[in-house]
């Protein structure tokens, strides 16, 4: 599934709030159709990275560049979220954030429209212009429903729905906007056990019918290790190793951050 | 005493009689800088009737009042919750035929029928005149500054702008106004609409793009201030606008086609027609918008921005749309009620209107069309009727402390609104479980 052409690209980028260094020199590529996790202790800057990556932070160093098929790359540095958004970038948020007060359908309905155009005297008159885009949203979420398998809950208030279920609207919202990536931002938590089996199988259809790549952040190990195929450790904002899971289970600095350094000096 | 005092229900008798006092005194005859206590004893002392039945001394009368509103009180306490689930038993039915199609269709017919048939139901001229000038002319303006309050969730505070800009429009596209008309040619007011729409959206564009950019207070308060502005340019530029005098000559709408001549102008009947139609066609334009992609924008931005712009919305396009949009209303307004009246002049355009205005939009429900109409009449209506037949002791200026308890009543009982919008009632919800 995974080719050898990049997705995205970052390069030595430097995100300072104030005086605290939220991320110090990351370097990190993700490969078109890969499934890429990035984890980390709390407050290593995972999220940081995940809103510099779509435009909701601006670094102040270095470069993120988004490659896209028969286009230019977009250096996402100094654009705005929506515009990142439009580039095929989606995400989903930690706590998730849903519109609370619309139901499962329209919620991804609103990801699936297209908002580049004006149009509101169209709307007004419900011009054939307007009904062809209905419908052809209508049909996208419909589509979409079924595949994260909300079919059922599609008129139920989203502020209703129990968390694994939002969890996979939020993905179905993502996935609307067409993107070439997905980014994940916990996925998993709060959820029980049997939900996140669902959810990683999702994530897995989502790259393998969809052929989107997934960049995810997630403390649940056993989710992570079976999920990724490539992995990024950060620790205070820096990436600290990089590898399969494999070399990361094995990789005596990403114990040390995980559980102290009394733990690697212990076993040697 | 001590337990006396702390029981729940010592306690809501004595804001019930609190609040009754307070009217009692309030309602009273004032007192003068000669003798300051003669209104609190007038108060309290002069005679007043009880229900029709007996005349007493007014504070008997409320005080008793009090009793009954303290009673009504209690039942509504035990009771209450029976006979809200007895009336969503009884009314389950009803609600299932109303929300069927054709039911709903035919209802808004007979409504539109009522609303033709109305001039010739009402003939008192008060009345006709106050149905055009004050009510739907306020409901065109409600329905306008719904889109940019209800709909898109932006406080505007200088409304009446737009409104001025529009009447402004009007006065120079027919050549009324000191300074030459477009092209230098005298236009027909028809020509004033298209044209007091453009302008008043361009006036939208030019000062949302910046200011949008602005979360709550600061919005309201910039809008604010561009209001006066507008206001006190009309009322400076002497030699564009006409100064503090404005412009008289204003002429009615009239129509030229062929052998077709029109001019309203013989009592305000035609006028109403004429908004109607108008009105009918915004309400369908509205409501259409509001089903559309770019209503369900406008909810999605309202709830949560930096979703919203994750899926790429674009924020401030939406939001300055929203703002030409209710810009644009108010403009078109601004022709009718130029035309209608002949006259424009920069004291009409006060602050107080562009609160006006926004108290029909909350008194109705925010971002619900059928509620800020519905709003609109009710709240529009008890201002005429009152400057018509005011009750005695009734002073033109105690109007807004009434509209005030109206709305202080209505957040309590009400907070979304006489006919809620459904979006924004969940959205209510949600906040009051947030805090809970």
């Amino acid at each position: 599934m995974t080719s050898n052409e990049l997705l995205l690209s970052v390069e030595g980028v430097t995100l300072r709030f104030g005086g605290v260094t939220s991320l110090n020199n990351v370097s990190m590529n993700q490969k078109r159709g890969e499934i890429l996790a990035v984890i980390g202790p709390n407050g290593a800057g995972k999220t940081s990275l995940f809103n510099s990556l779509t435009g909701v932070y601006q670094p102040q160093e270095g470069k993120i560049l988004l490659h896209r098929i028969d286009q230019p790359a977009m250096s996402v540095i100094g654009q705005k979220a929506h515009r990142v958004a439009k580039a095929g970038v989606a995400r989903t948020f930690q706590a998730s954030r849903m519109f609370g007060a619309l139901t499962a359908y329209e919620n991804v309905k609103i990801g699936a429209e297209d908002h580049s155009g004006l149009g509101f005297v169209g709307a007004m008159l419900k011009g054939p212009r307007t009904r062809r885009g209905e419908r052809e949203s209508d049909a996208k979420t419909e589509e979409l429903l079924e595949f994260v398998g909300l079919t059922k809950q599609a008129n139920t208030i989203s502020a209703s729905l129990s968390y694994g279920d939002r969890r996979r609207l939020e993905i179905a919202r993502g996935l609307a906007t067409n993107p070439n990536v997905l980014l994940l931002d916990e996925p998993a938590a709060g959820t029980n056990p049997s939900e996140k089996v669902q959810l990683t199988e999702l994530i897995r259809k989502v790259r393998d019918d969809m052929g989107v790549s997934i960049l995810l952040i997630e403390h649940d190990m056993k989710l992570v290790m079976s999920l990724a195929e490539r992995l990024y450790v950060l620790n205070f904002g820096a990436v600290i190793a990089e590898g399969t899971p494999d070399e990361i289970r094995s990789n005596p600095k990403v114990v040390e951050a995980y559980l102290g350094s009394a733990a690697t000096k212990g076993n040697k | 005493m001590n337990s006396f005092l702390r029981n729940k229900r010592t306690k809501s008798f004595g804001i019930t009689f609190l609040i009754v006092t307070t009217i009692c005194f309030m309602t009273g005859p004032s007192g003068s800088s000669t003798n300051p206590v003669a209104g609190f004893s007038g108060a309290l002392f002069n005679t007043a009737p009880f229900l029709g039945l007996f005349t007493t001394r007014r504070w008997v009368v409320f005080f008793l009042f009090a009793i009954i509103a303290f009673a009504l009180q209690q039942i509504w306490k035990s009771y209450g919750a029976r006979i809200r689930s007895g009336y969503s038993i009884v009314m389950a039915k009803p609600r299932e035929i109303k929300s069927k199609r054709p039911v709903r269709l035919g209802s808004y017919g007979a409504l539109l029928v009522l609303a033709i048939l109305l001039p010739h139901l009402i003939t008192d001229p008060f009345w006709q005149v106050a149905m055009v000038q004050q009510i739907a002319v306020y409901v065109l303006l409600a329905l306008g500054l719904n889109v940019v309050v209800g709909f898109a969730g932006l406080l505007d505070l200088g409304f009446v702008a737009f409104y001025a800009i529009g009447a402004y429009a009007t006065a120079w596209v027919v050549g009324s106004l000191p300074t030459p008309p477009l092209f230098g040619h005298i236009l027909n007011n028809f020509w004033a609409i298209p044209i007091a729409i453009v302008l008043a959206m361009v006036s939208g564009i030019i000062l949302g793009t910046p200011t949008l950019r602005l979360r709550g207070d600061y919005l309201a308060i910039v809008t604010l201030g561009f209001g006066e502005i507008i206001t006190i340019f009309a009322n400076n530029l002497n030699g564009i606008t006409g100064g503090p005098q404005g412009s008289h000559i204003i002429p009615h709408f009239s129509l030229h086609l062929g052998p077709l001549r029109y001019v309203w102008g013989s009592g305000p009947i035609p006028y109403y027609y004429l908004i109607l139609v108008f009105l009918v066609l915004f309400l369908l334009g509205f409501s259409f918008l509001e089903q559309s992609r770019i209503g369900r924008t406008w909810t999605a931005i309202r709830e949560d921005e930096v979703a919203a712009e994750s899926v790429g919305i674009n924020p401030l396009k939406y939001k300055v749309m929203a703002f030409a949009i209710g810009a644009a209303s108010a403009g078109f307004s601004g022709v009718m009620t130029a035309s209608q009246q002949n006259f424009v002049f920069p004291s009409t355009f006060t602050l107080f209107f562009s609160i006006n205005i926004l108290v029909l939009v909350i008194f109705g429900g925010l971002g619900s069309i059928r509620g800020v109409v519905f709003g609109a009449i009710v709240v529009q209506t008890i201002t005429m009727y009152l400057l018509h037949s005011p009750p005695s002791g009734y002073q033109p200026a105690d109007l807004y402390m009434y509209i005030g308890a109206m709305l202080v009543v209505m957040m309590i009982f009400r907070p979304a609104g006489l006919l809620p919008a459904t979006r924004r009632k969940r959205e209510l919800q949600q906040r009051l479980e947030e805090v809970e």
